[in-house]
């Protein structure tokens, strides 16, 4: 097992996908990234060397690449305080103005928060009025999103965040257990629309009410989320929600006089100037 | 004077504790000398889906605020930091932190070999790494990074440890410079405190 990778051999990975493949990983924070590497060279059982050879000679492995690079470790309504606020205060805000409206989430990874949106908003008897756009760079992860199928020995976890939500019913009402996997009721993605997006070269491609990107942006560095928070501040209608992780912040960014705190605890800002 | 040779050349502390490791903290915490130059760089294995009350519960005992950092918030000398619930927290080249929610690690998160590990790609030889009680290996392997760095490595007296897992996973691991009692690490701190006068 190799205990450590050096800088320059990390730019050499980054620099060969950037030009072979135009993903843009040379902003990402190092120490994550690094990790990512080493678990990758461990699982493939690959040297570095042979890695770039791979990278270079084979276009297919680079979605699997991207699988193992990307993390996807995410529950369903994890920090539930956040889905409370979401539910009590953000939603009803925008209700005021819209009656239809649309949510994008940002590196949705296997869609463990897409979920949990539907059915806080079906919950709230809106479920038909509201478009999701869930969107990740990673097409593997994509797809087991839209299975709405996960590891039944999650849910003890995802189910005990949905007591503390305080959700009207129980996960189990939504979903179906089989040979140690649930699946969801598939009404659920009914008004979700995947699609493939890379925050880091990707265009803003529609104006939304509220944005959901939590702890996603950790993995970049702040020159790289200072670049993603003006296109989501450029992605969101006036006086429409960011929602970002808890242990982000953006008072630092270029963007951010032209938003507002609503819950410093959750981490959710609106929009209030373009 | 010194039992520890020490010198001024340290730029961070690093803990790892777990299980039984509150009162040891505390105690460290409460013991600062007031002008302590170093920033202390906590992770401590805590209940994964309690965000809040940790970070509170050591702030009343420290002798300074205790606060959680956010994503890529900068070092300062003399802050006291404490990885948040259910994430790892990395010490990043710059002299900032960075949070992240890979896999449990020892089944951890805060994982406590990460915030040691990267502490010690960063600060390399100018690291002290004390490690306290704790019912699982995770630290050891932290500890080791430090050592092999050249860092100054520090683990509590395993008989004094409510749970002696964890500080004899890195005596296994690596050439720990002190085994020393609580109190023998606090006088460790206010020895070092001396040399940056």
């Amino acid at each position: 097992m190799i205990q450590d990778i050096d800088i320059a051999d990390l730019k050499r990975i980054t620099e060969l996908i950037h030009s072979k493949y135009g993903y843009d990983f040379r902003n990402y924070a190092m120490s994550s990234f690094k990790r990512r590497m080493l678990r990758i060279l461990e699982v493939k059982n690959l040297s570095i060397e042979s890695l770039l050879k791979k990278l270079s000679e084979s276009p297919v492995f680079i979605n699997e690449f991207l699988d193992e690079l990307t993390v996807n470790v995410t529950e369903m309504f994890r920090d539930p305080g956040f889905w409370r606020v979401i539910r009590d205060e953000i939603i009803p805000g925008i209700l005021l103005n819209h009656k239809t409206f649309n949510i994008w989430h940002a590196g949705c990874s296997s869609g463990e928060e897409v979920i949990s949106m539907a059915i806080l908003l079906r919950e709230m008897g809106i479920h038909n009025d509201v478009s999701l756009y869930a969107t990740d760079l990673d097409t593997t992860i994509l797809e087991k999103a839209k299975m709405a199928s996960y590891p039944a020995k999650n849910m003890e976890l995802n189910e005990k965040n949905y007591i503390r939500f305080e959700g009207k019913w129980t996960l189990k009402d939504y979903c179906k257990e089989e040979n140690g996997k649930v699946t969801f009721d598939k009404g659920l993605l009914a008004n979700v629309t995947f699609r493939k997006h890379d925050l880091v070269i990707g265009d803003v491609f529609n104006k939304f009410d509220l944005i959901l990107c939590r702890n996603v942006m950790i993995y970049f560095n702040q020159t790289l989320q200072n670049e993603v928070l003006k296109k989501f501040h450029a992605s969101l209608f006036k006086y429409g929600y960011l929602a970002i992780g808890s242990k982000e912040s953006l008072i630092w960014c270029d963007v951010a006089n032209r938003f507002l705190v609503v819950s410093n605890e959750e981490k959710v800002y609106k929009k209030i100037k373009d | 004077m010194s039992q520890f040779n020490l010198n001024s050349s340290y730029k961070a502390v690093v803990i790892g504790g777990s299980a039984g490791s509150f009162q040891g903290i505390t105690k460290i915490l409460s013991q600062l000398p007031k002008t302590f130059p170093l920033p202390i760089i906590m992770c401590l294995h805590r209940l994964k889906h309690v965000r809040n009350g940790f970070v509170e519960a050591l702030s009343i005992k420290s002798v300074f605020p205790v606060v959680e950092p956010n994503d890529k918030e900068q070092i300062k000398k003399g802050g006291i930091y404490l990885a948040p619930s259910n994430y790892h927290m990395s010490v990043e080249l710059g002299n900032y932190f960075a949070m992240s929610t890979e896999e449990m690690i020892n089944n951890s998160r805060p994982a406590i070999d990460i915030t040691l590990g990267t502490a010690a790609f960063v600060y390399r030889e100018k690291l002290i790494g004390i490690l306290l009680s704790g019912a699982n290996r995770d630290g050891g392997m932290g500890m080791k990074h430090i050592k092999d760095k050249g860092g100054l490595t520090i683990v509590q007296e395993p008989s004094e440890c409510m749970i002696d897992t964890m500080p004899k996973a890195a005596i296994n691991l690596t050439k720990i410079d002190h085994v020393l009692k609580v109190d023998d690490i606090v006088s460790l701190i206010n020895e070092l405190d001396k040399y940056y006068r």
